[in-house]
C-alpha cells in the first residue's frame, strides 16, 4: 500500500518522513518473515526426513503435492470453512457489535458475557468442546436429550458443521469488539438527522451504520478470510483432521505431512502454496475497499 | 469501561497463572553437562523417575536428568530436536521403522559390543523382545518396561447378566454382537479418533488369516503387498463387523488418550474392548473398585476358521526402549551406559512395575507375578508373551512413518466405509517402498 500512496503524492510534497523510519521493521520482517520464507521455498525443492541428510528433489515435491487428491480435498476443506466461517460470522459479529454499542447498562454486561471466549486458549476451547460433544458421555448424554447425543465429531457429514460453529463460538467475540468500537466513533448527529428524516431503527441501521462501517467490515472480512488459514490448533486437538480426511484442512495438511509422515519438502511446498493463498486474499480484500482511502465518510450527514 | 479493563486483566492474570503451574517442572537439580532423559507421561513415567532419583542419590558423577512428555507430542519433539542436534541423551522408543530412521542418520550409538562386555544385561531380557530393539542385525535399543501385547478385555458383569462367554472363534464374536445389540450394550467399545486402536483388528484378523509372512512382504516393499487376499478378507471382515453394529456408537469420535474407550467398558456401557496390555494399569488407576471387585476380564483374540496364522501369535508392543544418542558427549554416554547397566531393572524397579500391573520384559519374574495383587492379568499376559510362536510390533511403529501415517488415515474411512478393502490396498501399495 505504501507504494501506490507514495507513487501517488510523488511531486506533490517531496518532504515526507524519512524512509529511514521503515528500517527497524523491515529489519524484523526481513529476518523473521522474508529469511523463512526464503528457506521454505528451498526446502519444498529437497527430501528432508527431519533427521537424515538434505538431498535435492527439484521439482519431486511439487509435483507430488500438486496431484495429491488428498492436497485437493485439503484446498476443498479449507474453501468451505473459510466460506461457511464468514458466513455465519460476519452478520453476527456486526448485529451483535451494534448492539453492545448502545449505551444502556444491561449492554455492558451482556457485552462482558459475549467477551469471555475471547479469553480462552483455543487449546481449552477446543478441548472443552471435545469433552461436550462426546457422544457417550458428553451433553447429550449428561442431560438425557437423545437430539444432542450425535455423533458430532465422527460423522464426516456434520463434522465440518461442528468445527464452523467452534470456530465462530471463539471468534465473534473478537470482531463483535471490533464493530462495537467502530458503531461507537459514528457521530451521533447522523442518527439525528436520521430521525429527523423519519427514519425507524431499521432505517437507520442499513443507511447510517453499515454504510460508516464500510472500512471496519474489510478490516474484519480480512481478519476472517485470511485467518481461516491460520486454523489449526483448535482442529487439530477437536479432531485432528479426521474423520478420515473430513476436516484436514491445508495448514493441518501441511503439519501432519511435515511431523507425522515426517516428509519436509512436501510440507514446505504445501507452506508455500499457503502463503500464495494468503497473500492473493489479502490483495483482493484490499482492492475490494476502493482505492481512494481520503473520500469523506460523513459527506451529506 | 473500567470495569471491563479490569475484569480481563483479572481474567488474563489468571489464565497465566494457570499456565505457569502447568509449566512447572520436577526440578530435579543435577549438575550441568549431566545426561539427558526424556521419557513419555503414563503409567511407567514415576517408576522410570524414581529409579533415576535413586540412581543420582548413588552415583553423583554420573546423573542425569530427566523430563516428561506426553506421548504423541513426545514423538513430534524428539524427532525435531534430534535433527536439530538438541535430542536428549536417552531416547525413548518403540523401536521399528523409526528406530530404523535413527539408525540409518547416524543418530544413536549400535550397542551391540555393550552387550557383549555385558553379556548380564542382555541375559536379564526376554530373548524375544530384545530383537525389536535390533536393526539389521546390530542392537540399537534396549528394553526399559513393560511387555505389552493386545487382547479383548470384557466386563464379566455385562457377560453374566447375558449368560454368555468370552468369544473363542470369529463366528462367537459375531453371535455376541447380536445378543448385546439386542441388550441394548455396545458389543465393543472402540476409540477411532486416535486412530491406532482400529490398527489392532486389521493386525490381528490379518495375522489369524495369513500368518505374520503377509505383513513382513508390506514390511520388506514387495509390490503389490497390500493386496494379499489376507488383507483385502481382514479389510472386508471389519466392514462387516461395522455393519452389524460391532462397535460402539459414535466410536469415530471417541479417543483413546483421554480413556474414554475405557471409560465405556467400566460403566458398562459397552461389553468389551480391544486394547493393549498398557490399558490395565489404566484401569486400576480410573476404576479401582471395578478391577478389586474382579469385574474385569481379558481373553486372548479369538480364531479365524481358514485362517493359516498361528492362533497364539500376538500383536502390540514388546517394550518401550532406550536408544543413547550418538550426540551425546563421552561424558554423558559413559554415564548412560552404567545406568542401563546397573541402574535400570533393579529389584525395586521390577518390583514397581509389577505393583502397577505390567509384566516387565525381565526373566524370573513368575514368581513375583504369581505373588501379585493383580496375578491373574499378569500371569495371563505373561503366557501370552512367553507362548506366541510370533509378537509383532504395531505396524504403525513398525513401518516407515510415511507408510504408517497414511495407513491409519485409509483404515479410518474403511472403519467409516468411506473406501473398500480394495481402493484401501491400491492406495497403500502406492506408498511402498517410499
Amino acid at each position: 500500500m505504501t507504494l501506490i500512496t507514495s507513487k501517488r503524492h510523488r511531486g506533490a510534497h517531496d518532504a515526507g518522513p524519512s524512509g529511514w523510519f521503515v528500517a527497524p521493521a523491515l529489519v524484523f520482517f526481513v529476518i523473521f518473515a522474508v529469511v523463512p520464507l526464503v528457506g521454505v521455498i528451498a526446502l519444498s525443492l529437497a527430501n528432508w526426513n527431519g533427521i537424515g541428510a538434505i538431498t535435492w528433489a527439484g521439482f519431486a515435491n511439487w509435483a507430488k503435492v500438486l496431484v495429491d487428491p488428498v492436497t485437493g480435498n485439503a484446498l476443498v476443506v479449507t474453501a468451505k470453512i473459510m466460506v461457511f466461517s464468514y458466513i455465519v460470522q460476519a452478520p453476527i459479529s456486526i448485529l451483535l457489535g451494534a448492539f453492545v454499542a448502545g449505551k444502556q447498562r444491561y449492554r455492558a454486561l451482556l457485552a462482558v458475557f459475549y467477551f469471555i471466549p475471547l479469553l480462552l486458549s483455543s487449546a481449552a476451547v477446543a478441548i472443552a468442546f471435545k469433552a461436550l460433544l462426546d457422544p457417550n458421555f458428553g451433553l447429550g448424554a449428561g442431560l438425557g436429550i437423545p437430539a444432542l447425543a450425535q455423533d458430532w465429531l465422527g460423522n464426516p457429514d456434520l463434522v465440518l458443521f461442528v468445527v464452523i460453529f467452534v470456530i465462530a463460538w471463539q471468534f465473534v467475540p473478537f470482531h463483535t469488539l471490533i464493530y462495537q468500537g467502530a458503531v461507537r466513533q459514528i457521530p451521533a448527529s447522523m442518527y439525528e438527522a436520521a430521525r429527523l428524516d423519519g427514519a425507524g431503527t431499521i432505517a437507520q441501521f442499513f443507511h447510517i451504520t453499515l454504510p460508516q462501517l464500510k472500512y471496519t467490515i474489510i478490516t474484519s472480512s480480512t481478519l476472517m478470510v485470511v485467518g481461516s488459514l491460520t486454523y489449526f490448533d483448535l482442529i487439530f486437538i477437536l479432531t485432528a483432521g479426521g474423520p478420515g480426511y473430513s476436516t484436514r484442512l491445508l495448514p493441518l495438511h501441511m503439519y501432519l505431512t511435515g511431523f507425522r509422515s515426517n516428509d519436509m519438502g512436501a510440507a514446505a511446498a504445501l507452506g508455500v502454496i499457503l502463503v500464495v493463498i494468503g497473500l492473493l486474499l489479502a490483495l483482493m480484500l484490499q482492492r475490494l475497499g476502493g482505492k481512494d482511502r481520503s473520500a469523506n465518510q460523513t459527506e451529506g450527514a | 469501561m473500567k470495569r471491563r479493563t479490569l475484569t480481563s486483566v483479572v481474567a488474563g492474570a489468571a489464565i497465566l497463572a494457570l499456565t505457569l503451574t502447568g509449566c512447572g517442572s520436577a526440578g530435579n537439580a543435577v549438575p550441568e553437562g549431566s545426561a539427558t532423559m526424556w521419557t513419555i507421561s503414563g503409567a511407567t513415567e514415576p517408576i522410570i523417575k524414581e529409579s533415576v532419583s535413586r540412581w543420582n542419590a548413588a552415583h553423583e558423577d554420573e546423573s542425569i536428568k530427566i523430563d516428561s512428555f506426553a506421548d504423541d507430542a513426545f514423538k513430534t519433539k524428539v524427532r525435531t530436536a534430534i535433527g536439530a542436534g538438541e535430542g536428549p541423551t536417552f531416547i525413548y522408543g518403540w523401536g521399528g521403522g523409526v528406530l530404523r530412521d535413527y539408525v540409518e542418520a547416524g543418530e544413536v550409538e549400535d550397542l551391540t559390543d555393550f552387550l557383549k562386555e555385558n553379556p548380564e544385561v542382555s541375559e536379564r531380557y526376554l530373548q524375544s523382545v530384545l530383537a525389536t530393539g535390533q536393526v539389521d542385525g546390530k542392537t540399537y535399543g534396549l528394553p526399559n518396561g513393560a511387555n505389552t501385547p493386545v487382547m479383548i478385555y470384557f466386563n464379566k458383569k455385562v457377560f453374566d447378566d447375558a449368560g454368555v462367554t468370552p468369544p473363542k472363534t470369529w463366528d462367537d464374536l459375531l453371535k455376541l454382537v447380536k445378543v448385546f445389540n439386542d441388550k441394548g450394550i455396545a458389543p465393543f467399545s472402540l476409540g477411532g479418533q486416535s486412530k491406532w486402536p482400529n490398527l489392532m483388528w486389521l493386525q490381528y484378523l490379518t495375522d489369524r488369516i495369513g500368518g505374520p509372512e503377509v505383513f513382513q512382504a508390506v514390511i520388506d516393499g514387495k509390490p503389490g503387498a497390500w493386496s494379499n487376499p489376507a488383507i483385502i478378507k481382514a479389510l472386508s471382515m471389519i466392514q462387516e463387523l461395522v455393519d452389524a453394529g460391532g462397535f460402539v456408537n459414535g466410536f469415530s469420535s471417541i479417543a483413546a488418550d483421554s480413556g474414554a474407550d475405557r471409560a465405556l467398558l467400566h460403566t458398562g456401557k459397552a461389553a468389551m474392548l480391544m486394547q493393549g496390555a498398557w490399558a490395565y494399569p489404566t484401569f486400576k488407576t480410573d476404576a479401582p473398585q471395578f478391577v478389586k471387585d474382579d469385574n474385569l476380564g481379558f481373553a486372548p483374540f479369538p480364531t479365524v476358521a481358514g485362517g493359516t496364522g498361528d492362533p497364539k501369535n500376538i500383536v502390540g508392543n514388546p517394550s518401550n526402549f532406550w536408544s543413547i544418542s550418538s550426540k551425546a558427549t563421552p561424558e554423558q554416554k559413559k554415564a548412560a551406559l552404567a545406568y542401563l547397566k546397573d541402574g535400570m531393572f533393579d529389584a525395586e524397579y521390577t518390583k514397581q512395575l509389577i505393583d502397577t500391573g505390567s509384566v516387565p520384559v525381565v526373566t524370573g519374574v513368575e514368581d513375583q507375578l504369581k505373588k501379585s495383587e493383580d496375578a491373574d492379568f499378569l500371569t495371563f499376559t505373561y503366557n501370552l508373551a512367553s507362548n506366541a510362536p510370533h509378537f509383532q510390533l504395531s505396524w504403525d511403529q513398525a513401518l516407515p512413518s510415511v507408510q504408517g501415517d497414511a495407513m491409519l488415515t485409509h483404515l479410518d474411512q474403511i472403519f467409516l466405509k468411506k473406501i473398500t478393502p480394495e481402493e484401501f490396498a491400491t492406495n497403500m501399495n502406492k506408498t511402498l517402498g517410499k
